[in-house]
């Protein structure tokens, strides 16, 4: 077994500076690695840009990096929730490149699969088409996304093992599988650290040879965003 | 005139037996209360599931189940999760059967645009993109014009779009209208609105054959 357990946060982020593109996993604040965003914030690390479907809100997740102006560009496919990030991008002092949701997916998945690039239909015919490339295939349009190019990319998972073995809980696991690997160096927090040979072989969604460093995340808040309830009859 | 639950139940009558569906955020969701309960559908959120379920009575919410509009959500029996990418290969991959999402504008070739309104409002286009450009059926549900009373049925959309001749029937809540090649045929009318009224409310090329029924809810 190849050990990827580090102690804590600061030695799973060490090597992170000024400048460098992140992968950040999640959907809104569902799946997000609070523990890496949280180090972040404390080791004021700026200019980066940030490869997220989402930038959190004004007081969470990736809200936290944008309210410090850490976060130089962000690429995302949704950034409703987050009036600071408004004020931001429309201002100017933040450039942000929106792409579509499963554009965004496939580009992590093609950077962890050793794709160059893709071609996907949507998008064809739109703004986010401009400039790029395109092609016909069997009467239909499509546009060439490349695979993202990022330094380091940061998941969250359930549980995990020190081999990096992960498995992801719900609708937490969203972009954090498709980001293992997408980058020079994964790192993975889990809210569950169990020994090696605890994980059932045919249960683990992630492979350890995606992951770099491991370790045991903790005081996770796991907001709701938007808490819906249906009424007792 | 229908309101958004009347919107929602003319469009679940378009569900079938047997139809993985996607709904949108707004009108669409409300789809999902008023599907026949002999049928058997499921509804794929884009964020990792399918078999969605209810939401959640209270103190059952989970922090890691939500839908794509980040509500609460509960799992049916049958259900499943999977990452981002999986997701989209059951959307882009045309095994969702039916599409359903709101819009801004619609034009009367297909094109549709939902995501953006330059300098003002800029949120993104989430998933929409993928959908529209993907998907075989896709119904439209939304308000015929907009808070100014202007038409959301165009001759050409006048905002960015989220996809190019796409859309194939749109509901609203004055009519059921089909997307051809000549324009929008008109197929019904809400319950007492005339074709007077939806041709005022139509700035896209109106298509009228013969008498146009009134919905049946």
């Amino acid at each position: 077994m190849i050990n990827k357990h580090v102690a804590d946060v600061k030695e799973a982020l060490k090597g992170v500076s000024n400048g460098m593109t992140l992968m950040l996993g999640g959907f809104g604040l569902c799946g997000i690695p609070e523990n890496a965003i949280s180090e972040l914030v404390y080791m004021d690390v700026k200019e980066l840009t940030c490869i997220s479907n989402n930038a959190g809100v004004d007081d969470f997740g990736l809200g936290l990096l944008l309210q410090k102006h850490q976060i130089k560009k962000m690429i995302s496919s949704y950034v409703g929730e987050n009036d600071e990030f408004e004020r931001q991008m429309l201002s100017g002092e933040l450039d942000v490149e929106l792409i579509p949701q499963g554009t965004l997916a496939e580009r992590c998945r093609a950077a962890q699969a050793g794709f160059p690039a893709i071609y996907t239909p949507a998008g064809y015919g739109t703004e986010v088409a401009e400039g790029k490339e395109t092609r016909e295939f069997d009467g239909k349009m499509y546009v060439l996304e490349k695979a993202f190019k990022a330094d380091f990319s940061f998941v969250k998972a359930w549980k995990g093992d020190a081999t990096g073995n992960l498995i992801f809980k719900g609708t937490a696991r969203n972009f954090n599988p498709n980001m293992c690997g997408a980058a020079t160096i994964t790192v993975a927090e889990v809210e569950e650290l169990v020994p090696v040979g605890a994980l059932d072989p045919n249960q683990i969604h992630i492979p350890g040879i995606f992951v770099q460093r491991i370790f045991q995340g903790k005081d996770y808040e796991k907001r709701i965003e938007k808490r819906t309830l249906r009424q007792k009859s | 005139m229908l309101d958004k639950n009347g919107i929602a139940k003319r469009i679940a009558k378009e569900v079938q037996n047997g139809y993985y569906v996607n709904l949108g955020i707004g009108i669409p969701t409300l789809v999902a209360n008023f599907v026949r309960d002999d049928i058997e559908v499921e509804f794929q959120s884009e964020n990792g599931v399918l078999g969605m379920g209810p939401f959640p009575f209270e103190g059952e919410e989970d922090a890691d189940l939500i839908n794509a509009g980040k509500q609460t959500i509960t799992t049916l029996d049958g259900a499943s999760f999977f990452d981002s990418a999986t997701s989209f290969s059951m959307i882009r991959g045309q095994h969702v059967h039916l599409t359903i999402l709101g819009a801004m504008e619609v034009a009367e070739n297909g094109d549709i645009a939902n995501w953006k309104i330059p300098g003002y409002m800029v949120k993104g286009m989430g998933g929409a993109m993928d959908l529209v450009a993907s998907a075989e059926n896709i119904i439209v549900a939304m308000m015929h014009t907009n808070k100014k009373g202007d038409s959301k049925l165009l001759k050409r959309c006048s905002l960015p779009l989220t996809g190019v001749a796409c859309v194939k029937k749109i509901v609203t809540n004055l009519a059921v209208l089909e997307v051809t090649k000549d324009g929008f045929k008109l197929l019904e009318r809400a319950p007492g609105i005339s074709v007077e009224t939806i041709q005022q409310s139509t700035e896209g090329q109106l298509i009228v054959e013969c008498v146009v029924p009134e919905m049946k809810l």
